[in-house]
């Protein structure tokens, strides 16, 4: 859980917005959550925070469009 | 033999389509047909120009050398900066040398598709750094940068992606549906090319965009016309012949002139260059912005990092004036935006009306019209 609290403190703070926390199904592009800039922040606080390496490439739109998805893309990476 | 231009090309293609609509038809693998038709129509296109020949076959055995030494290179020694940055700046090379003689009176590297191919090893490069690709089969990379439909001029494909399609087995059903799909984009894709954009082109003949304001806005409109229907026509049928053999290569433009504002625009406007450069340039060059503090806000990071991608973009078509004005002005375009988007309170109260989206959209259209002026090289000389 400590994993999943982190993340969501990153998204929340790069959103701007506290509702990342709620719903973790929330379409984050759909809901100019994020856009292009914002995944860049997102990638290199989420490289940082958890000392894995994301590559812009390989991490699609797809990959992160929610909350959960991100969360477990850093599970995964972890791993 | 023009690639899509003239009969010859068709009458060939059609020729080098057949044998693998038989084997898509009867539940057979394609990758390697498409490898050995994209040799067969590359040698019929450059037999008369053994000039050109030479020089793809130079660029090859650099690029597949240079492949293979730095996967040897990553995998002994791990994420070495001046080794990638070695072997990024030599695959890149030959593009800049063919963009220097188009200024010079040097002639390097000039052969169909240098511009193209330099984004397909330069991929590959990058992405063997990053760890996503630990190998790189010969036949399977020429495959892929020797891909005929998309050679000359795109659409620009992922070596991953493209990689998934050759090794795909089709039933009969799935190729049905793909070749369908695909005859129609050929289709389309001649009658913009041929029909739309040839009709655009004779209406700038008609016009002398020096002269006056309103000439020279009705040359932007056209020339924004004729270049879309043109390159569109072209991808569209690139996109089409993929298709036939088994590729599913992506689509490069998604209806450009509804765009909002500039950011929309380069998300419908060749798609996959505009995804290349953000995925491969202006991703990476924002985050090592902001992990090395280069910028003093995030912002700032955002307009550097737009001008110096759109400058590239605008270097890659040529390193005459017009092209790098093209890119800049729309560097700068795309930082004004940011910058109004994220600071104005005018925008965030109205971007949901419908005045505002009108008005945004009309002003986005002259906008890009006026970016296609600036790229025909008309204003200049």
């Amino acid at each position: 859980m400590e994993l999943q609290e982190k993340v969501l403190d990153i998204l929340a703070e790069i959103c701007e917005d506290d509702c990342v926390r709620q719903d973790l199904s929330l379409p984050l592009f759909e809901n100019d959550l994020l856009d292009s800039l914002a995944v860049v922040e997102l990638l290199v606080e989420l490289e940082s925070a958890f000392g894995i390496v994301l590559s812009p490439s390989e991490v699609t739109r797809e990959d992160i469009g929610t909350p959960q998805k991100i969360i477990d893309l850093v599970r995964q990476k972890k791993a | 033999m023009t690639f899509f231009g003239d009969f010859l090309f068709f009458f060939c293609m059609a020729l080098v389509l057949l044998p693998a609509v038989v084997l898509g038809l009867r539940g057979k693998p394609l990758g390697p047909y498409g490898l050995l038709a994209s040799l067969v129509l590359l040698l019929a296109a450059l037999a008369q120009d053994v000039r050109q020949l030479c020089w793809l076959l130079g660029y090859l055995l650099l690029e597949v050398a240079l492949v293979q030494l730095y996967l040897r290179l990553r995998s002994r020694f791990g994420r070495v900066g001046w080794h990638y940055a070695l072997c990024l700046a030599l695959s890149v090379l030959p593009v800049f040398l063919a963009k220097l003689s188009e200024v010079t009176p040097l002639h390097l590297f000039q052969f169909i598709g240098v511009s193209y191919l330099t984004f397909r090893t330069a991929q590959v490069i990058i992405e063997i750094y990053d760890g996503l690709i630990q190998k790189v089969p010969l036949a399977e990379f020429l495959a892929f940068l020797l891909f005929f439909p998309t050679l000359s001029s795109g659409p620009i494909d992922r070596s991953r992606r493209f990689q998934q399609d050759y090794h795909r087995v089709y039933t009969r059903e799935e190729y049905l549906d793909l070749v369908g799909d695909g005859l129609q984009k050929l289709l389309v894709g001649l009658v913009y090319k041929f029909v739309f954009a040839s009709l655009a082109y004779r209406l700038l003949s008609l016009a002398d965009p020096k002269a006056n304001v309103w000439l020279a806005l009705g040359y932007a409109y056209a020339y924004g016309i004729y270049m879309f229907f043109d390159f569109a026509g072209y991808s569209r049928m690139a996109v089409g012949a993929a298709y036939l053999l088994g590729v599913r290569t992506p689509d490069n433009f998604d209806k450009p002139f509804v765009s909002h504002d500039v950011k929309e625009f380069w998300n419908r406007w060749h798609i996959t260059l505009s995804q290349w450069l953000r995925d491969y340039l202006f991703s990476r060059l924002l985050m090592r912005g902001i992990k090395g503090k280069w910028f003093p806000d995030k912002l700032t990071g955002a307009c550097c990092a737009f001008l110096v991608n759109m400058l590239v973009m605008g270097a890659w078509h040529g390193f005459a004036l017009h092209y790098l004005l093209y890119g800049l002005y729309h560097g700068v375009l795309l930082a004004l935006t940011e910058v109004y988007q994220k600071k104005s309170s005018f925008y965030k109260k109205h971007k949901q009306d419908r005045w505002y989206r009108a008005l945004s959209w009309f002003v986005t259209l002259n906008f890009v019209m006026f970016g296609f002026l600036l790229f025909s090289g008309k204003l200049i000389g």
